[in-house]
């Protein structure tokens, strides 16, 4: 090995980096940039070759109500989802930190929806609302409700995909919130509790305070995961009924690969780039803020 | 806090946490009872195996199992060496044009595979590899998030240590191996459970490149399965769906303290 040692220390982490660096403009980079190139190409059809169209694709896609009712699918299906996964990990965490007797049950309960797979998660919900037996239905039927097709209406269906996107993601943020509320130092307890302080006030004006980083943290990862996760929808829904569930990423799987609309499905890419981007531009200038800070 | 309000909060942490259990338990009574049974709860139901059996020999399960687990442990190899070598990179050459690379690099943080799937699947049409286990793989080997993981834990390493090495005559790649892979132990094996469970558990991406049962991994196995048209009964699915999630629920029973230590260490930055 006396042959690095030659080399600068240029060339040596460049060939250190090669491998990595291939695959990712393979995958990552090229991708993107082709992406927005083939957004204004028509799609290759057997009697025609693709063409260019210029913003054609995106003229089809404001003129698409699919479009526009995906994208307020994918919003609803962010606010229900991000809040109330956020606001229970954090109840879970503190409950789990606490001295609360059971906590190593209670902790398993939370997290094990975690290492499940979605897709056998959503086999799970599937037939917990299937209309007639299952267990839902059982349960409302007891207090004597009439029988609801729970995934197959319009009002009830993305709710029922909140609530199982909630389940499987809260056990998960919480462990972020375990570790930092084991990081806060017990003595900032004492004091509050020598003041007089009640719980809510502390934790109110001390512990969620302190919680901000990791709640930064956890919120960029359930943005991404709100436009990334798209399983569940595949097995429980389809879509449907009606594009009343059809998220962005879904709506690209439909297009590009059942529709075979390739220059369609990459002007929708596009918007979901973005989206995506804007977000890890705003993290990028808050992260810079928050160095300052310290 | 006064007595009543702390019974108050404990009962409300039992209610969330079994309602938190009970999805999975649900299935698990459906998938260990004869389909009369699966939704109708007497404690003297007869327990049986039978379900597990039906779907076992429904589908070719064994073939999945064998697909996921090299197709995860293939990841996991392509991913621990690479992102090594260029976490290595970063922590400690300075070479030209380092800060824009790694920049590059933290744009999959944000843009993953996952979102990627029209051209990616040009690409992997294209370079004729459709239907394999290597298409599924390749997006994710070089893996931001492990290059960005290693590259903290190595810039921790005292240059000494380093400098000693070099010392005693010690190349770079023997550096690496023989200093900072071993100080980096519990951060590999942090990666390792949320890489393993990641790839374990991924779905959209092998549905669209796989379509033959020698390439599908466990979770599009199943899906296949479970949307058959010939109408399986519910109890047969459900066992399906814990058989396919049994190695990685049975992993995180007998090491529960790892997974969660791992899940928080690989979400600290």
């Amino acid at each position: 090995m006396t042959r690095g040692r030659i080399l600068s220390p240029h060339v040596q982490g460049w060939l250190l980096l090669l491998p990595a660096a291939v695959l990712l403009v393979t995958f990552t980079h090229y991708p993107t940039a082709a992406t927005l190139y083939h957004s204004f190409f028509s799609t290759a059809k057997p009697s025609r070759p693709s063409v260019w169209v210029g913003i054609d694709n995106y003229r089809a896609m404001v003129e698409d109500p699919v479009f526009w009712q995906v994208l307020q699918n994918n919003l609803w299906f962010a606010l229900g989802t991000i809040p109330a996964s956020i606001a229970l990990a954090i109840l879970m965490a503190v409950w789990v930190n606490g001295k609360i007797p059971g906590r190593g049950l209670l902790r398993l309960s939370f997290f094990t929806p975690t290492v499940l797979p979605m897709i056998a998660v959503a086999n799970i919900w599937l037939f917990f609302y299937t209309p007639g037996y299952g267990l839902l239905e059982q349960i409302t039927g007891l207090f004597g409700l009439p029988s609801h097709n729970w995934l197959g209406s319009r009002s009830t269906a993305l709710p029922c995909l909140i609530v199982v996107t909630v389940w499987k993601e809260a056990g998960f943020f919480m462990i972020f919130y375990l570790a930092a509320l084991q990081s806060i130092s017990p003595h900032l307890h004492e004091a509050a509790a020598l003041m007089g302080a009640g719980r809510w006030y502390f934790f109110r004006r001390v512990t969620f305070p302190l919680l901000m980083p990791t709640t930064l943290f956890v919120l960029i990862n359930a943005v991404i995961n709100s436009f990334r996760l798209v399983d569940h929808i595949v097995v429980m829904t389809k879509g449907g009924p009606d594009n009343a569930t059809s998220l962005l990423l879904y709506y690209i799987y439909d297009v590009g690969f059942k529709f075979w609309d390739a220059g369609y499905a990459a002007a929708l890419t596009l918007v979901l780039l973005a989206i995506l981007g804007a977000f890890a531009v705003g993290q990028f200038l808050f992260l810079d803020r928050r160095v300052h800070y310290q | 806090m006064s007595k009543p309000a702390r019974v108050l909060e404990t009962a409300a942490a039992w209610l969330l946490g079994l309602l938190w259990a009970l999805p999975l338990a649900y299935a698990v009574w459906t998938a260990f009872h004869p389909a009369q049974f699966s939704t109708h709860f007497v404690l003297r139901a007869p327990l049986t195996l039978e379900n597990f059996t039906k779907a076992w020999d429904a589908a070719p399960f064994a073939r999945y199992f064998v697909n996921t687990t090299l197709l995860v442990t293939m990841i996991l190899a392509a991913q621990l060496v690479l992102c090594t070598l260029a976490a290595y990179a970063f922590a400690r050459f300075s070479f030209r044009g380092r800060e824009i690379a790694f920049l590059l690099v933290l744009v999959q943080l944000m843009i993953m595979p996952d979102v990627l799937i029209v051209e990616n699947y040009r690409t992997m049409s294209r370079l004729g590899i459709l239907d394999t286990l290597s298409a599924i793989g390749l997006p994710y080997m070089a893996s931001a998030f492990g290059i960005f993981l290693l590259r903290q834990t190595f810039k921790t390493v005292p240059r000494e240590l380093d400098e000693a090495a070099r010392v005693e005559g010690a190349g770079m790649l023997e550096i690496l191996w023989k200093v900072y892979v071993p100080l980096a132990k519990p951060v590999y094996v942090a990666y390792a459970l949320v890489s393993i469970s990641y790839h374990w558990n991924n779905f959209l991406w092998p549905l669209i490149v796989t379509n033959s049962v020698s390439s599908r991994p466990l979770t599009v196995g199943l899906q296949v399965f479970s949307s058959g048209d010939q109408g399986v009964d519910w109890s047969i699915i459900t066992a399906a769906t814990l058989m396919t999630s049994a190695p990685l629920l049975v992993g995180f029973v007998l090491f529960q303290r790892q997974f969660v230590q791992s899940f928080m260490r690989a979400g600290i930055r």
